[in-house]
């Protein structure tokens, strides 16, 4: 009873909706439109190269299976002709359409745009046209096709990108390809990409020297895909003795440098988790740290900052220009940390001063006010995740030296966590509102003595810590959820951050933080994601038996006597 | 005692926010229960439903009811929290006295709530696709079997159509669903030629939220030179995390494309697609088939929901379906009795908003046709591979040594769920 052949022979490509859709009348239309293009390219193929073939094959893309579809794509690609660039650029965004008439077009803004021609096109209905579609594996053809147009296109990312997507499948026919490409090259910074995949290819084509020269080339990279390629390289049995030799060279040189580069990535992707640990513990170093509120709620304020993050991009979405959307995670950090602050306020005033100096009651009671706001949220927003999109210039992510990527969001976090963390310390220290602070909370009989109004220090500073991690929740919002579970997720970390660094010391949040982002990206790899948190866990009970204050312990009077 | 009172209310404020909708018995109304969490990590998706059904018991009250009667929905809610969901579901068929419950989503929940369903001998209607292994006489799965979204999608993977994939990553959260999903997949996998080697399988837990070792592992795994896959069973919350690292770490659909068995458009609408364009997702329905029926359905959705941008998605399609396939049920069996009802469900056909005439078989389970869609840039997705016919579910899968011979069929003379040899001899 195996289902497999029973799929395997329903296996069809999806004409099946597309049938339903289409009408009759219409349909028919379709497959001429279809057989003629495919007759059109067939022609095209067999005879040298004609004026109108760049039409045939550009009318063969409408056809209607994607094997057709890429045969077009790849005649395309290999006929040289600059205008596919913007054919195949629109058919892998969507933006390729088919008239009524078999018609193929490129969408733009207004009228769509006869690709042959470059003409407007004016004579259509809007409706009754059709986006063509693609799969994967058409667009690894288009990618294909346009990496050789674009080799000496002018557009200097496009053509990098070009020269770097060559070494990804290196084949021997690209050799001359990209010899004409480096001989037109004028950036020397493309020119070395191109270089590199040329050698690529060299390893696999070429006489005895260039090989050698290839190998020798190539020992200075750090490509996971280049390591791969010698290593069957120097498989192959049939593999010259002396060129084996260079590649294992080049290859124990590759593997030098790939280590370094996973070191410095697992640095970097602790850093990362330590920043994003240590952004959602700042707000509880304060309320919990300096204030002693054990602040169950706390996680609830990253989220009022994640929503407000997406409250001010709808805001922008709906009432300003579309170039502003970019600058609406600026505005967002500002009112997140108003907002969440405003809250804390509202609930250091209501509820938590009638609780000072009792943590159990103040422990229930926060954890009562979580879930009051997570469904006062769920009501608001509904349950469902709401989308926050990074701003463009937070998209993507850069490789700095070859086998890693760095992306922009986290990069930017990182930052903004230690900008946070900064003007903290700074007000803390450098402050009267600091200084009250301090004494408030180190003191507070004498702090009352000497004229400061405690009851106004404690609503700030609740206030202060809740805004701190409405922030968090601003930044956070860019890398996962914004749900009103989301800070559920952070709650138990940010504890295990403030408890391990020490209570009441920024300095012990942020050493702690980091050192817990960086350890578990470490272990990850080994561990696994499940078993590497077990085990941090367990240190860090371990530590706290050892050191019950955490790594950097008050010392003092005051700490002896809250102890 | 100012401080206490304070305590008091807000604790008593928090406890008491899930809501229950239990009223008094009223004669002749027909009681059904929905299961479904409205609160904790699962509300995310089970709210909506909890909608699809109120929606369902709106539509046939309007049309008169069933068996002259009207049809009441009792909503309980079991807030994520497994052992509650066997709590309520006790609540439901021994207080409330549903004659069927619609509800569940992770199979955890279903696990919790499956012996009280045998113990009282009540109907629950499950609607989420899930790891099979399972036929309770109790139990009606409208969601696919393995065999109707995993294996199509690994198959489909493997085709020139969809690249030809020779290595593959099977990366999923830490439950149930996922590792018996997988262990399936692993042993079709190497059934059909792949070596070890060629297969990672990495686990991470509920709501992971840092996914930058598995995406840079991901990466340098499929840097081997063969095409590389990944097949997702990553639940709920932790999708957005690792749909945003891979987007950010340049991971193209066409470098790497990743197949996901828990997306659907509910979960794409937290998530910005516009990096995500090519990945993949299979199910047994999409927002964007297009026939009347599905038409119908997804205009019911929104003037039931009031809001015109709201998604529909698979799971809600299969409740869809088994609403439909109970009621037929009952005004055939001209009760509600479970057991007649159970004997009348089998054999019932709906013709479902997938486009197809879809059939409940002996073994509890649907058959359904597979879709696998593309993610398009709008939310919705685009479908590049359909089967041309429905496929009957499979309980017990076929690539398992130790499913050998079970049988899953609760018609004469077989009778059970699990089992190598009939019950009854003539």
């Amino acid at each position: 009873m195996s289902p497999s052949p029973a799929i395997a022979g329903a296996m069809v490509p999806s004409r099946a909706p597309r049938e339903r859709v289409l009408s009759t009348a219409k349909r028919v239309r379709v497959d001429a439109a279809g057989l003629a293009a495919m007759l059109f390219f067939l022609l095209a193929a067999a005879l040298p190269a004609r004026a109108d073939e760049f039409a045939a094959l550009v009318s063969a893309l409408a056809a209607d299976g994607f094997a057709e579809k890429q045969q077009a794509v790849v005649g395309l690609g290999k006929l040289g002709d600059g205008r596919a660039v913007a054919v195949l650029t629109a058919l892998k965004d969507g933006r390729l359409i088919m008239a009524p008439d078999g018609r193929v077009l490129i969408a733009a803004p207004v009228k769509p745009i006869d690709p042959v021609t470059g003409d407007e096109v004016s004579d259509l209905a809007a409706d009754g046209l059709e986006r063509i579609r693609v799969n994967n594996r058409l667009r690894v053809a288009i990618e294909g096709a346009l990496g050789e147009l674009t080799l000496f296109g002018a557009d200097p990312d496009a053509r990098l990108a070009a020269a770097q997507d060559a070494l990804r499948h290196p084949s021997a026919d690209q050799v001359p390809l990209l010899e004409r490409a480096i001989a037109a090259e004028k950036s020397p910074g493309i020119r070395a990409a191109m270089e590199q995949s040329l050698s690529a290819a060299r390893v696999l084509s070429g006489n005895k020297e260039e090989r050698l020269a290839a190998l020798r080339t190539l020992g200075a990279t750090t490509d996971p895909q280049i390591k791969n390629l010698l290593d069957q390289f120097r498989a192959d049995p049939d593999t010259d003795p002396e060129l084996r030799k260079a590649a294992d060279t080049a290859l124990s040189s590759i593997e030098n440098r790939l280590w370094l580069v996973g070191l410095a990535a697992h640095l970097f992707q602790g850093i990362s988790l330590g920043s994003v640990l240590l952004l959602a513990a700042i707000g509880l170093a304060i309320t919990f740290g300096v204030m002693g509120v054990i602040n169950m709620a706390h996680g609830e304020m990253i989220m009022l900052g994640a929503y407000a993050a997406y409250v001010c991009q709808q805001f922008f979405r709906a009432f300003l220009p579309p170039g502003w959307i970019d600058a609406y995670l600026v505005v967002a950090v500002p009112v997140a940390f108003l907002f969440a602050g405003a809250v804390g306020v509202a609930l250091e005033r209501s509820v938590i001063r009638f609780l000072y100096g009792r943590p159990l009651e103040t422990l229930l009671a926060t954890w009562g006010v979580s879930l009051i706001l997570q469904q006062a949220v769920r009501s608001i927003f509904g349950s469902p995740n709401k989308e926050v999109s990074n701003p463009s210039w937070m998209t993507g992510g850069f490789d700095p030296i070859g086998g890693f990527t760095v992306t922009w969001n986290r990069l930017v976090i990182i930052l903004f966590c230690f900008i946070v963390l900064g003007v903290l310390a700074l007000i803390l220290n450098r402050t009267n509102f600091g200084l009250q602070m301090r004494a408030v909370t180190q003191n507070r009989p004498m702090a009352s003595v000497m004229g400061i109004r405690t009851a106004r220090v404690d609503a700030l500073t609740f206030g202060l810590g809740s805004g701190i991690a409405g922030m968090a929740g601003v930044a956070l919002s860019q890398i996962g959820n914004v749900s009103p579970n989301l800070g559920t997720i952070y709650i138990v970390d940010s504890f295990l951050v403030v408890v391990f660094g020490g209570v009441g010391n920024l300095m012990g949040t942020l050493v702690g933080a980091l050192s817990l982002g960086i350890v578990n990206k470490f272990l990850e790899p080994v561990a696994g994601a499940i078993l590497g948190k077990i085990v941090i866990l367990v240190a860090i009970i371990l530590f706290i038996q050892r050191r019950p204050r955490g790594l950097f312990a008050l010392k003092g009077r005051t700490a002896e006597a809250e102890a | 005692m100012l401080k206490t009172t304070w305590y008091a209310v807000v604790t008593a404020a928090a406890l008491a926010s899930a809501p229950l909708a239990a009223t008094a018995q009223t004669a002749g109304t027909i009681k059904i229960g929905v299961l479904h969490s409205l609160s904790g990590t699962m509300a995310i998706s089970e709210t909506t439903l909890k909608d699809t059904i109120l929606m369902m018991v709106d539509d046939i009250n309007k049309k008169g009811g069933l068996l002259g009667k009207k049809v009441e929905a009792v909503v309980v809610d079991p807030a994520s929290n497994w052992p509650l969901f066997a709590e309520k579901a006790r609540d439901l068929l021994s207080k409330d006295k549903v004659a069927v419950v619609f509800g569940c989503w992770t199979s955890v929940s279903r696990k919790s709530v499956l012996p009280v369903f045998e113990e009282l001998n009540g109907l629950l209607f499950y609607p989420v696709q899930y790891e099979g292994e399972e036929s309770s006489n109790n139990v009606f799965y409208t969601g696919a079997a393995p065999n109707q979204q995993a294996i199509p999608a690994v198959e489909y993977l493997m085709s020139p159509e969809g690249g030809s994939a020779k290595r593959w990553v099977l990366e999923g959260t830490d439950y149930v669903y996922p590792r018996t999903t997988n262990k399936i997949l692993e042993a079709f996998l190497k059934a059909k030629g792949v070596a070890p080697e060629d297969i990672k399988i990495n686990y991470t837990p509920f709501g992971h939220s840092d996914w930058q070792t598995e995406v840079a592992a991901i990466k340098s795994f499929a840097s081997a030179g063969k095409k590389t896959a990944v097949v997702s069973t990553i639940n709920g919350d932790a999708n957005v995390p690792f749909y945003k690292e891979l987007a950010n770490a340049g991971i193209k659909a066409s470098d790497i494309p990743v197949v996901a068995f828990s997306v659907g458009e509910e979960e794409l609408a937290g998530i910005d697609t516009k990096n995500l364009v090519g990945h993949l997702a299979a199910w047994n329905y999409f927002q964007s088939v297009k026939n009347p029926t599905n038409e119908a359905f997804i205009k019911q959705w929104h003037d039931f929901i009031k809001n015109p941008k709201r998604v529909t998605n698979d799971p809600m399609e299969a409740h869809y379906i088994g609403f439909k396939m109970w009621a037929h049920a009952v005004e055939q069996a001209g009760t509600t009795d479970v057991d007649a009802v159970r004997q009348a469900v089998y054999g019932q056909k709906v013709k479902a908003p997938s486009g197809f005439v879809e059939i409940m078989n002996t073994n509890h389970h649907l058959s359904k046709p597979v879709m696998i869609g593309e993610i398009q840039g709008n939310g919705q997705f685009d479908i590049v591979w359909q089967t041309k016919d429905t496929i009957k579910a499979d309980a017990w899968s076929p690539y398992l040594a130790e499913d050998k011979g079970k049988v899953a069929d609760w018609s004469f003379p077989w009778v059970c769920g699990n089992c190598t040899s009939p019950r009854y001899t003539d």
